[in-house]
C-alpha cells in the first residue's frame, strides 16, 4: 500500500517538475513586453468597450494614449472628464477638458404629427426598411421606428416611448455614439450637453421642398428660414431646406423656436415661459 | 380604407409551419402507439399519458413563469418528446419516474436552451439517459413475457398467421430480458452464439414486434411504417436512417465475418433495441441533425457505428441513447465541415 | 424524355397564372406620364429636356451618358410639366420628367405599321448602336442596359444565346402572352441579337405550363435558323440567370461572374421583342406589356402600357382597386417590390402589378428557427441561409462574405419555404448590403 502511495507521489511531483520547467520556457519564448502604464490606464477606464473614443476598446484607447504620450484629442466619453484627469495624473500628462455631449435625436414625427400611412411588416431592422421604402409616415428622412439605435445602446440609455414611436434619449447617456452610427438616417446627432442639461435644436433632418415635407409631418423643417433671420449670434444657417443650430454658437435664448412656424425647433429642460405659446414642443424628454 | 402593406420579397409564403411538422411527426407516432398498447396492454396507455401531459404542463409552465414567453405548447413538439420519452421506457415504470425523466427532458434538455430549435440534444434521450442511469433497476426492468401475452387480443394473435409459434418462443425464452440482454448476457457467461441465437425470438416475431423491451422499440414494422409516412411528408429525408442502420449493419456484419463464434448475425442487430427507433425517430429530430445532406450521412454513420461498439464492447446491452447524444455533440462541427455544394463552385 | 431544370435547390410556388388566358390589351394615353431618370441598373439618365418643352412619341427626353446606363424616350407627346422628384417603385422621391400629354404626336420614321418585317441586313455595330439608342434593358426586372450585355469584351468568346423565357414567377403572365401574340417577331428579335452577338445557336428556355407558348413557337422557329425551343421542368428559381444557364446548357457560372464566362449571354424574351422594334421598326423602348393581376382583381388582365402611365391607370382598366387590398407589387410575388401608392408610374422593367388581398399581404408569424434544414435544401445557390441569417444579426461581415453572402441571388426561396415563417431574406440582404459595401471599400483601397 504504501509502495503505491510513493510511486503515485513521486510522479506526480515529477510530472509536475517537468510541466513547470516547460512552461516557463514556453513564457520566455512568447514572452512580450507591454508596457505597464497600459494596465494602469486600463484600469483607470469604465471598460465598457463602447467604442466611444474611436478607438476599438478600453484597451486600444489605452494603448494609443501610453504610445502618443499624450491626451490630445482623446477623450473618455462614458467616463468623462474625471477619467481622463485621473490618467493625467497618473502619466504625468496635460489633461484635456471636453464640453460632455448627449445624443439627441432630430426628428418628432410621431404617430400624430406625421401619422401612419403605410403598415410595415418585415424584419424589424431600420436599415432593411430604409432599402424598402420612405417610413410608415411618408417622411424619406424621418425616424423609421425599427430601434436599430436602441439596439446599439451598451448603457441602456435610449428607448422606444409607445405613444410616440420615436426613440427618446435617457439622462444617462454617455455620448458613445453607437447609435449616431446605428441610424440609417443619420437622425441622431451628438450635442454639448448645455448649461443646466438645456438644449435647442432643429428636430428634423427632411431635405425636402416645404410642401412634400409639410404634407407628411407637421413639425417638419420647411427651409423658410426664419429662424436663420431671428439668430442674433449666427448660429443657425440653412441647407438644402433645412435649418440647423450651431451648439457651440448657441446662447440658448430661445429666440429661434418663437418664430418657427412649423414647431421644428425643439427645446429641452427650459423653463415655462412667461406668456403661454403654441409652438412650444413638450419637454417631456428626460 | 385599409393602409397598405410594404415587407421585403418574397411576398409569398410556403404552406409548410412548425405545428404542421410537429403534428405530422405525432401523426407517423401512431401506430407505433397502437402496437405498444397492443402488446403492453393499458400500461402503455398509463406510460404515455403521464408522459405527454407532464412534458407539455411542464413547457407550458415554465415558458409561463420562468421565461415569460407566449406558450407554444400548441407546435406538438412537447407532445413528441413526450411521446418519445414514453416509447424509451418500460411499461410498467412508477408514474414519478416518468415525471422526472419529463422534467429532465423538458426542463433541462430543451427549455434551459431556450425552448424549440435550440437544444442542442435530442430532449427525450437526455431525459431516458438521466433515468437508465440514476434507476437503472427500474429502468432495466422489462416487463414478463408472459403479461405480455395475456394482454396481446387473442384476434391479432390468429390474424397473424405463424406468429404464434413466435409468441411460445417469447413465452420460454424471455423472462424480464429484452433480446440485446439476452445477447449481452449470454455472450459475457460464455454461451456460443449458436446458443444464444437460439434463445432469439424469430425475425416475424420481431417484425411485428412480440418480444420484451421498452414501449416503443419493439415493433419494427410499426416503425417503418410511421418513418415511410415521415419520408412521404417531407418530414424527414433518407439520409440518417439509411447511414445509420446501414453502418450499424456493416459493421456488424463485419465483425460476425472476423469471429461467428464471438458475435451474432447482423440481422439481429437491426431487428432488436432500440436501432429502429432511433434511426427513424430519433436521430432524425431536426433540431439536433446537421443540416446538409452529407452532413446526416456523417452523422448517420456516426450514430451507427458508435451504437455497435457500445452494443458489442460496453457494460450496457443497448448503445443507441448514448451514441445518437455523443452524435448530437458533433452536430455543430459536422455542419461546419460538411457543408451544402454551393454553385460555381470549383469542382476540383 | 426528362425536362431539364438546374439541379440544386428550388421550390414549386403555386403558380397563380390567373391572366394567363387575357390576350394583350393596348391601354390608352395617359393623362401625365412620368419618367424616372433612374430606370435601368447603373447611373441614372441625365435630363435634356426642360420645363416647357414640346416632345413628341419617341423623342429622346434623358440620355444614358455612363458606361452602365441607358437612353430614356418619351412615351407621349406633350408638354414637359416639370424635373423634379416624383415618387417611384423604390418608396421615394426620385429626379423624374413628368409630361403633361397632349394629342399623340410621334416622331417620325418610326414605322407603326404591324407588319412583320424580317430581313434585316444591318452590321453588328450598327444593331449595337440601335439598341442603345432604343435605350432597350433587361425587361425582366432588373433592367440592365442591353447595349452593355451585348457587346463581348475582348478576350471572351459568347457561343450560346439563351433566351429567358421561363416566366418562373408566380402570377406573371406577360411573357407568355407576348410569345403567343408576338412570337414571329421576337424570333426575329432573338435572329437579330445573335447576329450581334456572332453566334449560330440560339436557345429559348420556356417552362412546361405554357404548353400553348412551346408548341406555338416550335412552329414559328422552324422558319429560323440555329433556334431551338426547349420545354424546361416547372421550378422556381429558373428564371434567374444562373439557374438558366444551367437548365439548358448544363454548364455551372462559377462565383462572382457573368454568364459569358461559359460562353453564353442570358436575355429576356421581351427583350428581345423590344430589339425587333428598335432595330426593324425604328421604335425606341417606350412601352411594353404589364401583366395587373390578383386574386381578388375583377379582370386579370395583360397591357400594352406607355411607359410612365401611373399604375392607378392600370387598375382602373382591370375593374378598379378591390376593397381588400393590402399590398401593391411591383413586379412577381417572389421577387417583387412592395410599393407605396398607385401614383407610381410603369417604368421600363416593370413585369407586372400585383395586387394582394389584406389577407395574403400580412407575413405568418415567426416562430423559432427548427434547423430543420429546408432552406438549405431550397436555395438555389447552394448556401446556408439560416447560417447566413444568423451571421447576418450577430454582424459578422467577415464571416458572411465567407459563407457566399454575395453568391445569394435574393430568390426569396428560403423564406418562401421556411416552416417558421422566419424573415431569412429580409435579413440576408441586411448582410449582403454591408458586405458589398465593405467589398467596394477594399476595392476603391
Amino acid at each position: 500500500m504504501n509502495d503505491i502511495m510513493l510511486y503515485s507521489l513521486i510522479t506526480l511531483v515529477a510530472l509536475g517538475c517537468i510541466a513547470a520547467i516547460l512552461l516557463y520556457f514556453i513564457a520566455q519564448k512568447f514572452k512580450v513586453y507591454e508596457d505597464p502604464r497600459i494596465d494602469d490606464v486600463v484600469d483607470l477606464l469604465p471598460g465598457a468597450n463602447c467604442g466611444g473614443c474611436g478607438f476599438a476598446g478600453c484597451r486600444a484607447l489605452a494603448e494609443a494614449i501610453v504610445k502618443d504620450e499624450n491626451l490630445e484629442g482623446k477623450s473618455c466619453p462614458p467616463g468623462g472628464n474625471a477619467t481622463m484627469e485621473q490618467i493625467a495624473a497618473v502619466l504625468g500628462f496635460a489633461a484635456t477638458i471636453t464640453e460632455p455631449q448627449i445624443a439627441v435625436v432630430r426628428c418628432n414625427g410621431s404617430f400624430e404629427n406625421a401619422p401612419k400611412k403605410i403598415d410595415y411588416d418585415a424584419v424589424g431592422s431600420c436599415y432593411f426598411a430604409h432599402t424598402l421604402f420612405a417610413g410608415e409616415g411618408g417622411c424619406p428622412n424621418g425616424c423609421l421606428g425599427c430601434g436599430d439605435c436602441i439596439k446599439s445602446c451598451q448603457f441602456d440609455a435610449i428607448f422606444m416611448s409607445k405613444e410616440t414611436g420615436l426613440p427618446v434619449v435617457k439622462d444617462n447617456c454617455v455620448a458613445c455614439s453607437a447609435c449616431v452610427k446605428a441610424c440609417p438616417r443619420g437622425i441622431i446627432e451628438l450635442r454639448n450637453r448645455g448649461k443646466k442639461e438645456r438644449r435647442i435644436f432643429v428636430s428634423c433632418v427632411n431635405t425636402e421642398k416645404g410642401a412634400p415635407a409639410k404634407k407628411n409631418c407637421a413639425v417638419a423643417c420647411i427651409g423658410c428660414g426664419k429662424c436663420v433671420k431671428s439668430c442674433s449670434f449666427e448660429a443657425i444657417t440653412l441647407n438644402k431646406n433645412l435649418a440647423y443650430i450651431d451648439y457651440a454658437k448657441c446662447k440658448l435664448c430661445r429666440k429661434c423656436a418663437t418664430e418657427c412656424p412649423t414647431g421644428a425647433i425643439r427645446e429641452l429642460n427650459f423653463p415655462p415661459r412667461k406668456e403661454p405659446k403654441e409652438t412650444v414642443a413638450e419637454t417631456a424628454e428626460a | 380604407m385599409n393602409l397598405l402593406t410594404i415587407s421585403g420579397s418574397p411576398h409569398v409564403h410556403g404552406k409548410e409551419s412548425v405545428q404542421k411538422i410537429m403534428w405530422g411527426v405525432v401523426v407517423a407516432m401512431i401506430p407505433l402507439a397502437v402496437a405498444s398498447v397492443l402488446f403492453f396492454g393499458w400500461n402503455a396507455v398509463r406510460v404515455m399519458i403521464i408522459s405527454v401531459a407532464a412534458c407539455a404542463i411542464l413547457e407550458w409552465l415554465i415558458q409561463k413563469f420562468i421565461m415569460k414567453t407566449p406558450a407554444t405548447v400548441g407546435d406538438g413538439s412537447a407532445v413528441i418528446t413526450g411521446l418519445l420519452l414514453a416509447f424509451n421506457v418500460p411499461s410498467n415504470l412508477d408514474w414519478w419516474i416518468i415525471v422526472i425523466g419529463a422534467i429532465i427532458a423538458i426542463g433541462v434538455a430543451k427549455m434551459s436552451f431556450g425552448g424549440l430549435g435550440k437544444n442542442p440534444f435530442n430532449p427525450a434521450l437526455v431525459g431516458r439517459v438521466f433515468l437508465l442511469i440514476s434507476f437503472p433497476q427500474q429502468m432495466t426492468t422489462w416487463p414478463k413475457a408472459k403479461e405480455l401475452i395475456e394482454q396481446v387480443p387473442q384476434a391479432i394473435t390468429a390474424a397473424t398467421s405463424g406468429a404464434t409459434q413466435a409468441i411460445e418462443v417469447v413465452a420460454d425464452a424471455t423472462t424480464g430480458a429484452t433480446p440485446m440482454g439476452i445477447i449481452k448476457g449470454g455472450l459475457a457467461t460464455g454461451q456460443d452464439v449458436s446458443d444464444v441465437v437460439a434463445q432469439l425470438p424469430d425475425y416475424v416475431g420481431s417484425l411485428i414486434g412480440q418480444h420484451g423491451g421498452s414501449l416503443g422499440e419493439i415493433s419494427v414494422i410499426a416503425i417503418l411504417l410511421g418513418g415511410i409516412f415521415m419520408l412521404f411528408r417531407k418530414i424527414i429525408t433518407w439520409h440518417i436512417p439509411v447511414s445509420f442502420l446501414g453502418s450499424a449493419f456493416i459493421f456488424a456484419g463485419i465483425m460476425h465475418l472476423i469471429n461467428p463464434g464471438l458475435y451474432i448475425p447482423p440481422m439481429y442487430h437491426l431487428m432488436f433495441g432500440g436501432i429502429m427507433l432511433g434511426a427513424v425517430f430519433m436521430a432524425t429530430d431536426m433540431a439536433t441533425s446537421p443540416m446538409s445532406s452529407w452532413g446526416q450521412v456523417v452523422f448517420g454513420i456516426g450514430c451507427g457505428l458508435l451504437t455497435m461498439i457500445i452494443r458489442l464492447w460496453g457494460a450496457y446491452p443497448e448503445g443507441v441513447s448514448f451514441a445518437i447524444l455523443i452524435m448530437n455533440a458533433f452536430v455543430p462541427l459536422i455542419n461546419r465541415a460538411f457543408k451544402p455544394k454551393r454553385f460555381g463552385e470549383k469542382v476540383k | 424524355m426528362a425536362l431539364r431544370t438546374f439541379k440544386i435547390g428550388g421550390v414549386h410556388p403555386p403558380e397563380c397564372k390567373i391572366a394567363e388566358h387575357a390576350a394583350i390589351e393596348e391601354l390608352g394615353i395617359p393623362k401625365r406620364a412620368i419618367f424616372p431618370l433612374g430606370q435601368s441598373l447603373g447611373a441614372p439618365s441625365v435630363p435634356i429636356v426642360k420645363k416647357g418643352d414640346m416632345v413628341k412619341v419617341g423623342q429622346l427626353i434623358a440620355k444614358g451618358e455612363a458606361f452602365i446606363s441607358s437612353n430614356i424616350h418619351s412615351s407621349v407627346s406633350g408638354k414637359v410639366f416639370a424635373v423634379d422628384d416624383y415618387l417611384d417603385a423604390s418608396g421615394y422621391r426620385k429626379p423624374s420628367i413628368i409630361i403633361d400629354v397632349e394629342g399623340d404626336e410621334w416622331e417620325e420614321g418610326i414605322d407603326r405599321s404591324p407588319n412583320l418585317k424580317r430581313d434585316f441586313s444591318l452590321s453588328k455595330e450598327e444593331i449595337l448602336n440601335k439598341i442603345k439608342e432604343a435605350g432597350i434593358v433587361g425587361m425582366g426586372g432588373a433592367a440592365f442596359p442591353t447595349h452593355v450585355k451585348l457587346t463581348v469584351p475582348a478576350g471572351k468568346k459568347a457561343e450560346c444565346l439563351i433566351i429567358n423565357a421561363v416566366e418562373c414567377e408566380p402570377y406573371l403572365t406577360a411573357d407568355h402572352r407576348l410569345m403567343l401574340e408576338k412570337g414571329e417577331e421576337m424570333l426575329v428579335g432573338v435572329s437579330i441579337i445573335m447576329r450581334a452577338l456572332e453566334v449560330s445557336r440560339a436557345i429559348i428556355g420556356i417552362e412546361n405550363n405554357k404548353k400553348d407558348a412551346i408548341q406555338h413557337l416550335s412552329e414559328s422557329a422552324k422558319k429560323f435558323q440555329g433556334i431551338k425551343i426547349m420545354a424546361l421542368k416547372v421550378k422556381y428559381p429558373q428564371g434567374a440567370e444562373k439557374q438558366l444557364v444551367k437548365a439548358a446548357i448544363n454548364r455551372e457560372i462559377p462565383s462572382g461572374k457573368l454568364p459569358l464566362e461559359v460562353g453564353a449571354v442570358v436575355t429576356n424574351a421581351g427583350t428581345s421583342l423590344a430589339v425587333y422594334e428598335a432595330v426593324q421598326k425604328n421604335k425606341p423602348l417606350i412601352d411594353r406589356i404589364v401583366t395587373l393581376t390578383g386574386k381578388s382583381v375583377a379582370k386579370p388582365s395583360n397591357f400594352l402600357v406607355r411607359n410612365g402611365s401611373p399604375v392607378f391607370m392600370l387598375i382602373e382598366a382591370a375593374g378598379g382597386l378591390p376593397e381588400d387590398t393590402g399590398k401593391i407589387i411591383s413586379g412577381g410575388p417572389m421577387m417583387g417590390k412592395a410599393v407605396t401608392s398607385t401614383d407610381i408610374p410603369v417604368t421600363k422593367g416593370t413585369s407586372g402589378i400585383l395586387l394582394m388581398t389584406q389577407k395574403e399581404s400580412k407575413r405568418v408569424p415567426v416562430q423559432n428557427c427548427i434547423r430543420c434544414a429546408k432552406c438549405t435544401t431550397a436555395c438555389p445557390m447552394g448556401l446556408e441561409p439560416y447560417y447566413l441569417a444568423i451571421l447576418s444579426t450577430n454582424e459578422n461581415y467577415e464571416s458572411l462574405e465567407k459563407e457566399g453572402v454575395m453568391d445569394c441571388i435574393e430568390c426569396g426561396s428560403c423564406h418562401f419555404t421556411c416552416p417558421s415563417g422566419r424573415p431569412l431574406l429580409d435579413t440576408i440582404r441586411v448582410g449582403k448590403n454591408q458586405v458589398g459595401k465593405i467589398i467596394r471599400n477594399r476595392n476603391v483601397r
